[in-house]
């Protein structure tokens, strides 16, 4: 609804962009507007290429945050190879760049007034909105699991203050003490990473608390890059034998969900049998869905997840609204910083495109993603994809895996290249 | 080495960079170049030390790297698997992308007395066809003032075979290093990094 006050406030809006004349209806022939929900990886591309493509059109991107921590490369500050600072971000390359930045949490969306609401009552109006919320978890499904219990608990899995707690704890935790870290079923953000946080945590361990233990308990049966992880696990940290490092347990042997956490005992109980486990740092990643403003504003469907157009990224359930990201459904790529930012770009055409009235050309989508197993030992997937008819296919043969049994030399570049890789998309998103 | 700090001097140059594309077209051009960006840096100016810097590079070069990395003549990590996802319509179009933006050197640390005799080096085996160390020249990549990481693991290759090479280059790599040192391989590495002044 809009409201006497809010309305005045969109005049004031249209006012202050430099327009005369204060009818609401107006803005249609004037300067287009775009807003961007969410200023992560997939939200800081889109409103980032916008301006590049058509610096005519006005964009705001609405970011709670002054400052975003990647959680890409956020492993590193477990192992202690990176400061939490080098994975910090602010905004101002993107207002640099003709972009407005608004640090209000964005609570509504109007698909019919095409407006936007945020925390402290401001309504943007939007010709046509980008939503890149990330994603949220499934709290309900943890008995005794919340954010204030994350506090001390923490998932990590949301960049900076989570990473920094548990890096503290991995700090202040004796020699022969015990991590465990609980994989939630799939789908989640970036399915290899709970297995690179093991890696850098053990790096970590080995080198100053050798006598430590890591438990993954895993929901699945399964893991991303299971042979590659397990083979430099065995070269690393032992695994297999009884003084390895790294233990993981899949479902059928000890894994399972997390069904409830006592964070007053530091005890979790997981599987169909609710096992108990206590351990000095426990790394609870509960099971995921879609960013909250997706559900606020009904784009998602049963899967908790944000059905699109695979060419534009707009929703299936609203028009002139896209999303991008971990949110959306873009299956067969990856929940990654990298298939956000391809996403994104591709987004960005297609929304200019639609203001311009123009047809959009052919996208192409693509993804990368490093993991670092330890000290010089990296590894890596890649894929591209292309639209065949009105779904994104993985193009046959364009992608794979680090090879089995590389050279310690491949291995050592893989870890370069992650950390180049990070300098490079991070600039793609943020200055 | 220290990897993940660039320095200032980089980013001042960078930081105004914007994207260089003509955008009468319907997008296509940024949406198949915007994906090498992400690795490769704005416009193909990496600002990571172990990925090269691709812009201005020559498009024959390009090309031929690519078809390399497709059939897997070339060694690689991610390129082999990504090269495979493109037509050579679609290389020849990245080709002619990347030759257009400014190649941006760097200031990277240098060790004077390697540079010396690094360029001895170079005039006595490489400028031949590296003419004066600039990338302009066909048949040759960006040596001068590219990543130092980059260049000795190109160099790593060749010298140890793994990169299939030319057997004259081959054979002027081995040369140098039976007669320089393996020393000597450093030495041009902080010769071409120091090449910062481009025509």
């Amino acid at each position: 609804m809009i409201t006497r006050r809010n309305f005045i406030k969109i005049a004031t809006g249209i006012t202050a962009a430099g327009l005369s004349g204060c009818s609401n209806f107006s803005i249609a022939t004037a300067k287009k507007r775009v807003i961007v929900i969410g200023g992560g990886a997939g939200g800081a591309t889109a409103a980032k290429y916008i301006r590049q493509v058509d610096p005519s059109i006005d964009v705001t991107l609405i970011e709670k945050n002054r400052y975003y921590y990647t959680c890409f490369m956020s492993s590193s500050v477990l192992s202690g190879e990176r400061k939490i600072d080098s994975i910090k971000f602010s905004y101002d390359g993107l207002i640099k760049r003709g972009i407005k930045v608004v640090h209000h949490l964005a609570v509504g969306i109007d698909p019919i007034t095409k407006t936007v609401t945020t925390q402290n009552g401001d309504i943007f109006y939007y010709d046509r909105l980008i939503v890149s919320p990330g994603i949220d978890f499934k709290w309900d499904t943890i008995e005794g699991y919340d954010k204030t219990i994350a506090k001390t608990i923490p998932h990590a899995w949301d960049s900076g203050y989570q990473t920094i707690t548990l890096r503290k704890q991995l700090e202040a935790m004796k020699d022969g003490g015990t991590v465990i870290i609980t994989v939630p079923h799939k789908p989640f953000r970036c399915h290899p990473a709970p297995f690179g946080r093991a890696s850098e945590m053990a790096q970590y361990l080995k080198q100053h608390k050798p006598k430590s233990k890591i438990l993954i308990l895993d929901a699945n049966e399964k893991f991303a890059q299971q042979k590659l992880f397990i083979q430099g696990w065995k070269k690393l940290y032992g695994y297999g034998t009884d003084n390895s490092l790294i233990e993981w347990y899949p479902f059928s042997d000890g894994g399972g969900e997390v069904v409830q956490v006592d964070a007053k005992e530091r005890a979790i109980y997981v599987g169909p049998f609710e096992d108990q486990h206590q351990a000095d740092v426990i790394n609870v990643i509960p099971a995921q869905k879609a960013g909250k403003i997706a559900f606020t504003a009904d784009l998602v469907d049963e899967t908790g997840w944000c059905p699109v157009n695979q060419k534009t990224f707009e929703s299936k359930r609203h028009k002139d609204i896209h999303v991008i990201g971990d949110a959306c459904i873009a299956s067969p790529m990856a929940r990654s910083a990298y298939a956000a930012n391809s996403q994104a770009k591709v987004c960005a055409v297609a929304v200019v495109k639609a203001l311009q009235g123009e047809e959009m050309g052919t996208p192409s989508y693509l993804n990368a993603c490093y993991s670092i197993v330890g000290k010089d030992y990296g590894i890596s997937v890649a894929a591209v994809y292309r639209l065949e008819g009105d779904k994104i296919k993985w193009i046959r043969g364009a992608g794979g895996l680090s090879p089995m049994d590389a050279s310690a030399e491949v291995r050592k570049r893989e870890m370069y290249y992650a950390h180049s890789w990070f300098k490079n998309i991070t600039y793609d998103m943020f200055r | 080495m220290t990897i993940y700090k660039t320095t200032k001097y980089i980013l001042l140059l960078v930081g105004s960079l914007m994207l260089n594309i003509t955008w009468a077209d319907d997008g296509s051009l940024f949406m198949l170049v915007g994906n090498c960006m992400g690795c490769h840096g704005p416009n193909g100016v990496s600002l990571g030390p172990a990925t090269p810097n691709i812009a201005g590079m020559n498009p024959s070069t390009f090309v031929k790297a690519m078809e390399e990395f497709r059939d897997e003549e070339r060694p690689s990590t991610v390129m082999r698997h990504i090269a495979k996802g493109y037509s050579d319509e679609d290389f020849q179009t990245m080709a002619d992308y990347f030759v257009k933006q400014a190649f941006i050197p760097y200031q990277q640390t240098v060790d004077a007395d390697k540079v010396k005799k690094g360029a001895k080096l170079h005039q006595k085996y490489c400028q031949k066809c590296h003419t004066n160390s600039v990338h302009t020249i066909v048949g040759s990549t960006n040596l001068a003032g590219q990543w130092m990481l980059y260049l000795q693991f190109t160099l790593v290759d060749i010298y140890t075979g793994v990169r299939d090479m030319p057997i004259r280059v081959l054979q002027i790599v081995e040369n140098m290093v039976q007669l320089e040192g393996i020393e000597s391989v450093d030495n041009l590495i902080h010769f071409y990094a120091s090449q910062t002044e481009h025509k």
